[in-house]
């Protein structure tokens, strides 16, 4: 979970004009989409500056450096922004326009620890493959990297590797095993037909995958230890932050239901049962379910809610205090919030993940309808709309919102950051 | 039409296929039996049981099969046939059947069948025979039987989540690449990564970064000219294609699909448009998504010709001058017995094309190619399987060419891999393109 520090950020100011991005365009030969920083007070873009030569464009400023490419501008939770950048070749992570001192033949995959401090990216380097942590490189290599993942606290780092040299078309050699976990560059000791999704706990001294042990055999493995149940395929494993254990949605008999420990753990199964997330205190349980087939819902510790969507589930998030569930909903082509079971009235062409206020008692979400961008509240909306908008966030109060978009038409470009008392929404 | 006696000595191919025959040498006749009850037990129900007993075994699916056709009608290669050899042989015996019959059976559901529908069109009573044959590829992969070919490519979907072993920086660079190419030709073009909110996922199948990178940059100028709002990921899921459906490993076909949707779904896009591809089609809009339990793609996704179709209906694509070579167009099977696109083809080749000289047959009536369904993908030692067994496709070819047609179009990588064979083999002496290619030639750029 992403920590921003709520308190360090401007609450008081109403609207304020941080820069007309519309001016870029007649700045430079090419303004590519635009990025805010989670407090807002930043707004950034890809921008080219000559034949073959990039910069990154801040405000009103630009970065000093000039590249031949630059891709991947993330801004980490503590608002500092990285961007993969390339100069003849040489690729390096520049962050807040300081370049890391070492380059590679390619970088890509940024992550960040939940306060941002930590930030890690795969790398390859004469066909090797790695991660970086803060330039720092891990001293293992491998013949490739994926499903890179990053603790809770951005300590550790987790990766799948081929562990034994596959020759190409030995499929016999491929089902004995090749793959494995890495975990700080040092691999588990066993090896896997396939490894996928990768869990850390929450102390970051575990790691859980979804493994593969013959072309028909799934199962959890857990630093490297295999459940001793096997099951026609599982999905992504997680850590519950209350007791380590760990839970997987599983598939059995064809329908699919949430094992702990190897072990059953909910007493019914689903068509389909995927995402399962823990609440901040790890009580609850919830997931995305089709309890019958084609239609999709949110279960919580088995249950499903009565509401169900005929398109998809997806993007759900519990409340800080867990007692709340939100999630984005589908049916007929239209999108919509549903909270606790309930569907917000509105639909949408487009919405985006739900946001909890800090005391759980208000859900917002960026919405999008025929082109025109706003925030909606617990249903109401925004009567204003953006040409470009990023995901509201709540104050640490719970009593505002800021709003960081792009006013206007596409001709205009004036990005503001503002914030409402919530009430100036919800009424 | 009789239906063929079984004589496994006639049957057994003599091709050596390492995937196959070690397979079949790890078999016992118990492991077969249990695999195929356990099977068909938890797997199959009504829609098999009604499909096997409603076939009156009349017979009038064999015309509609070109390996039949091609082998001078040769029972053995009907549809009725094959199901004969492999399916009804299983149930009547109750799964007491030999490693010898796997072999044989894994031959035929692999090889010697493109799933291509063409057979359920003319049964009278709608029978997919595809399906049974699914079901015996299924029961295949289920026993290990599998040719190594297309069981590699299954590993590589599984390790990378593409069939290509393409890794994750390759894909990227790729990417960058072919916009650094096109941008030598449009200075603003871009291929946009990981845009979020973008109104289009473009996903393709990974020969394209692999072999056919032309085709992406094509895509790219297509889409920056008709100001198409898209964007392609940065990350595993952007391969739509799926051979696992096709070795029957349902499972990593639901991981595969499981992928490409969540990208979409990250990526808050309101669609997909997909490649040239015909056997992605059948996985993204029909197989692999109900797998998952979605009726429907979640995310909406549209093959290529139907984005042709849109830009150039809408004026959005306006053509300089039209191609001028006579030109006939290969209805791929996935996308026109799977969702009826053949109009559209049309209307996109009228629209590019001077002259369009039509094949007959025709549209969902058409032959398929021979390398469909995965057969292309069980590899070298069985290029011979398709051409002898998609003579019938070349004589429709000659014929049209006889009429003029100098050009082949196919919106289909497998369409053209099998049809660059028959080509080659028969002397047939055509130009083979996709639609994408036409259309970057004739169609109007920015100076």
């Amino acid at each position: 979970m992403v920590m921003h520090n709520l308190s360090t950020w401007d609450w008081e100011t109403g609207k304020k004009l941080i820069v007309d991005t519309g001016k870029w365009k007649n700045m430079f030969d090419g303004v590519e989409e635009p990025y805010a920083s989670p407090d807002g007070e930043r707004i950034v873009a890809v921008v080219k500056t000559g034949d073959m030569e990039f910069r990154v464009c801040e405000n009103d400023t630009l970065w000093e450096s000039t590249f031949d490419k630059v891709w991947y501008l993330k801004f980490g939770p503590d608002n500092r922004l990285t961007a993969l950048v390339s100069d003849m070749g040489a690729w390096t992570v520049s962050v807040d326009g300081v370049a890391w001192e070492n380059t590679f033949d390619f970088l890509w995959n940024t992550k960040f620890g939940a306060d941002g401090k930590n930030i890690t990216v795969a790398a390859q380097k004469d066909m090797e493959y790695f991660a970086v942590t803060n330039d720092i490189s891990w001293e293992a290599r491998f013949s490739d990297l994926s499903n890179l993942t990053i603790s809770h606290d951005g300590k550790r780092v987790a990766g799948v590797v081929p562990t034994i040299p596959i020759k190409q078309g030995d499929i016999f050699q491929f089902q004995e095993g090749c793959y494995s976990a890495v975990v700080d560059g040092k691999t588990w000791d066993a090896n896997f037909v396939n490894v996928w999704g990768l869990a850390f706990s929450h102390d970051s001294d575990h790691v859980a995958a979804e493994v593969r042990t013959s072309l028909y055999d799934y199962t959890i493995a857990v630093d490297g230890v295999l459940w001793d149940k096997v099951y026609s395929s599982v999905w992504m494993p997680q850590f519950s932050p209350a007791n380590g254990s760990v839970t997987a949605p599983v598939r059995i008999a064809g329908k699919w239901t949430l094992a702990q420990d190897g072990n059953s753990f909910w007493d019914r199964s689903f068509y389909q049962l995927w995402h399962h997330m823990y609440s901040p205190d790890g009580k609850k349980i919830a997931a995305v379910v089709a309890p019958k087939y084609g239609r999709w819902t949110i279960a919580v510790d088995g249950n499903p809610w009565s509401l169900t969507f005929g398109d998809l589930v997806t993007d759900a998030v519990f409340s800080p205090d867990g007692s709340r569930i939100a999630c984005i909903g589908k049916e007929d082509g239209k999108y919509t919030i549903a909270v606790d079971g309930r569907a917000w009235g509105e639909t949408y062409n487009m919405v985006w993940q739900p946001v909890f206020s800090p005391d759980s008692r208000r859900v917002a979400a960026k919405v999008e309808k025929n082109g025109r961008y706003t925030i909606v509240i617990d249903g109401k909306s925004l009567k204003k709309s953006y040409e470009a908008l990023w995901d509201p966030v709540f104050s640490p109060d719970s009593k505002k919102i800021l709003i960081k978009g792009i006013e206007g038409d596409s001709e205009d470009g004036k990005y503001f950051r503002q914030v409402l008392t919530v009430t100036e929404i919800t009424g | 039409m009789a239906e063929p006696a079984i004589n496994k000595k006639d049957e057994i191919n003599k091709v050596v296929d390492e995937g196959i025959d070690k397979g079949i040498a790890r078999l016992t006749p118990e492991k077969i039996k249990q695999v195929i009850n356990k099977v068909l037990a938890s797997e199959t129900g009504a829609r098999l049981k009604a499909y096997v007993e409603t076939c009156v075994h009349c017979g009038l699916c064999s015309e509609a099969c070109h390996y039949y056709l091609s082998h001078d009608n040769d029972p053995k290669y009907s549809p009725a046939g094959k199901v004969k050899q492999t399916i009804w042989e299983i149930l009547k015996k109750k799964g007491n059947v030999d490693p010898e019959f796997i072999r044989n059976a894994s031959r035929i559901a692999y090889t010697e069948c493109n799933l291509c529908r063409r057979c359920a069109m003319y049964c009278p009573f709608g029978i997919d025979i595809a399906y049974l044959m699914s079901i015996v590829r299924r029961l295949c992969h289920m026993l290990g039987v599998t040719p190594l070919y297309i069981q590699d490519t299954a590993h590589s979907h599984s390790a990378c989540l593409n069939q290509m072993w393409v890794k994750e920086d390759e894909w990227i660079d790729s990417l960058f690449w072919q916009e650094e190419e096109a941008q030598d030709e449009i200075s603003s073009l871009r291929i946009p990564l990981e845009k979020e909110g973008a109104e289009t996922l473009y996903s393709v199948i990974a020969p394209e970064p692999k072999f056919r990178a032309q085709l992406i940059y094509q895509a790219a100028v297509i889409m920056n000219v008709a100001g198409v709002d898209f964007t392609m990921p940065a990350t595993p899921g952007w391969d739509n294609s799926d051979l696992c459906m096709f070795t029957g490993d349902y499972e990593m076909m639901g991981r595969l699909k499981k992928a490409h949707f969540e990208t979409a779904m990250r990526l808050k896009v309101k669609r997909i448009v997909m490649g040239e591809c015909g056997h992605a089609f059948r996985s993204v809009y029909d197989v692999g998504n109900r797998w998952l339990a979605w009726k429907m793609p979640p995310i909406p996704i549209i093959h290529a010709v139907e984005l042709y179709y849109e830009l150039l209906k809408e004026g959005k694509i306006k053509i300089t001058k039209k191609y001028d070579k006579p030109v006939t167009f290969q209805d791929p099977c996935n996308i026109v017995r799977g969702k009826g696109l053949h109009e559209k083809a049309r209307y996109v080749v009228n629209a590019i094309c001077e002259e369009f000289i039509e094949m007959h047959p025709n549209r969902e009536h058409n032959y398929c190619c021979c390398a469909g369904g995965g057969v292309i993908n069980t590899g070298p030692q069985y290029k011979m399987t398709r051409i002898k067994g998609n003579r019938i496709k070349a004589e429709q070819l000659f014929a049209t060419k006889a009429r003029g047609a100098k050009v082949i179009i196919a919106p289909c990588h497998n369409c053209h891999g099998g049809i660059e064979d028959i080509n080659h083999h028969f002397g047939l002496d055509m130009e083979l393109h996709f639609l994408g290619d036409i259309i970057y030639k004739v169609m109007e750029k920015p100076e």
